[in-house]
């Protein structure tokens, strides 16, 4: 019940949008997330887009990780 | 730039659990107890037990499944009581998937749709408000339960219901608020556990903000985090670096969904339509203003109110539910898992739910014979 999942906006309208979530399409409520632009990416949860997903986050994340699992522990 | 991950992710989180393994080894050396993390999201139990995290690390970190899974931690009479609703003739009952098998003490919504009551699984509660527009000469009743990330989702259905005066609609809610379980956990259950892996939907709704507490007032680490495999070790890094340091903080490590303020709009039509009130918990009993109800102002949405429900005590089981989502115990220890209690004949919510502890080891962490 409570897994979100990532999902790209395709379509804009008022309310709604038309997502793309690993090739399956749906509509999504967007109430919480009005500035969404087509091309981002949402966490749906229950028709309804949650947040914005911040790519410049996404990115400093991963390069976080992979230094991490770099790390010397000694 | 690469904002999802990719195949190559699966040789950092490799890497990762190694170093995990290692933190842990170390912190174990230092405090001569193995360390042990609760995750509160029951999202987080099912991604750690699929990803194979629980098994790679179970010699080496202890992860106890909290009370985040939303129909686990539901009290049996209010789970009755649910299911009487569907009970009454020229009803039509809308739940999300998970709730369809959990067993009542008479039976589950799944037996009483196969006897001929309606009820309908919803992705989504404003799909309820529409079947009531589509059936106006026959109550419908939407089975609200969850937690903050759900809660919104809720009043926008009754937003919804409100603004186009749909007025056989209604919702019986049950929902739960993670900061008074965490606190009572703490507290009261004086549950033993070096940190929290912090729920990553919950806290799109709240923000950053709202677990400083743990860090402030139980000198607790916390972090916020993902579910994808990467996102999790690293949680589970940091979750070891603050205890080998004994330098408790709460952290974001989902900064690309949780803001530090989280969702405002949500924030805000939750409070619009909802209250803080007590709220039962299995296993945990009443914990006041722990769940939040439908404002007054609404109360004819409130299927609570609309509608004269009664149940009697619930039948006694030996489940251990209650126990699961207190970390007090795993379900191995519960005598019935994987005899009398399978995913085909589910004993507790936790063996049906999606989400539940006991559903997560049966799946993927089951000894064979
Ligand atoms: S194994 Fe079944 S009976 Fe035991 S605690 Fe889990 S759900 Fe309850």
């Amino acid at each position: 019940m409570c897994v979100g999942v990532p999902a790209k906006v395709i379509e804009k309208n008022e309310f709604t949008a038309l997502v793309d979530v690993l090739g399956t399409k749906m509509e999504v409520g967007i109430l919480f997330v009005p500035d969404v632009e087509i091309g981002e990416y949402v966490i749906v949860h229950a028709g309804q887009g949650m947040s914005i997903i911040d790519q410049t986050f996404a990115q400093a994340s991963i390069e976080e990780w992979e230094k991490m699992a770099r790390a010397d522990i000694i | 730039m690469r904002t999802l991950f990719e195949p190559k992710d699966s040789a950092v989180a490799r890497e990762l659990a190694q170093k995990v393994i290692k933190l842990a080894d170390r912190c174990k050396e230092k405090t001569g107890v193995t360390p042990a993390f609760m995750e509160v999201c029951g999202s987080h139990t099912m991604a750690l037990a699929r990803s194979g995290i629980k098994l790679i690390l179970q010699d080496h970190v202890r992860l106890l499944s909290g009370p985040g899974c939303p129909v686990c931690v539901t009290d049996q009479k209010q789970i009755d009581a649910m299911i009487e609703v569907a009970e009454a003739q020229n009803r039509i009952v809308c739940t999300f998937g998970d709730m369809m098998r959990v067993p009542g003490s008479k039976r589950s919504l799944l037996s009483a749709k196969t006897e001929g009551r309606d009820v309908r699984i919803v992705y989504s509660p404003l799909d309820a408000v529409r079947i009531a527009q589509e059936n106006p000469d026959r109550e419908v009743v939407f089975l609200g339960v969850g937690f903050e990330t759900t809660v919104p989702v809720l009043a926008a259905a009754l937003q919804l219901a409100e603004l186009k005066q749909v007025e056989n609609f209604s919702m019986w809610a049950t929902t739960k608020l993670v900061q008074p379980v965490l606190r009572t956990l703490l507290s009261v259950k004086k549950v033993k556990i070096h940190g929290f892996l912090l729920p990553g939907h919950v806290s799109i709704v709240l923000g950053e903000q709202a677990y400083q507490f743990l860090a402030d007032e139980f000198h607790m680490p916390g972090v916020i985090t993902g579910f994808e495999t990467v996102e999790m070790l690293s949680g589970i890094y940091k979750l070891l670096q603050m205890v080998l340091n004994d330098q408790p903080a709460i952290l974001n490590n989902y900064k690309s969904v949780v803001r530090p303020d989280g969702n405002p709009i949500a924030q805000k039509i939750m409070n619009e339509f909802f209250t803080p009130c007590d709220e039962t918990w299995r296993g945990m009993g009443m914990i006041p203003q722990s769940g939040l109800d439908i404002r007054d102002q609404y109360s004819h949405l409130n299927a609570k109110k609309k509608f004269n429900v009664t149940v009697g005590e619930p039948k006694k089981t030996l489940c251990r539910c209650g126990d699961m989502i207190c970390g007090l115990a795993t379900p191995d220890e519960c005598i019935l898992f994987g005899k009398a209690c399978t995913p085909i004949h589910p004993v507790g919510p936790c063996m049906v739910s999606d989400e539940g502890s006991c559903s997560a080891y049966y799946a993927y962490m089951r000894k064979e014979g």
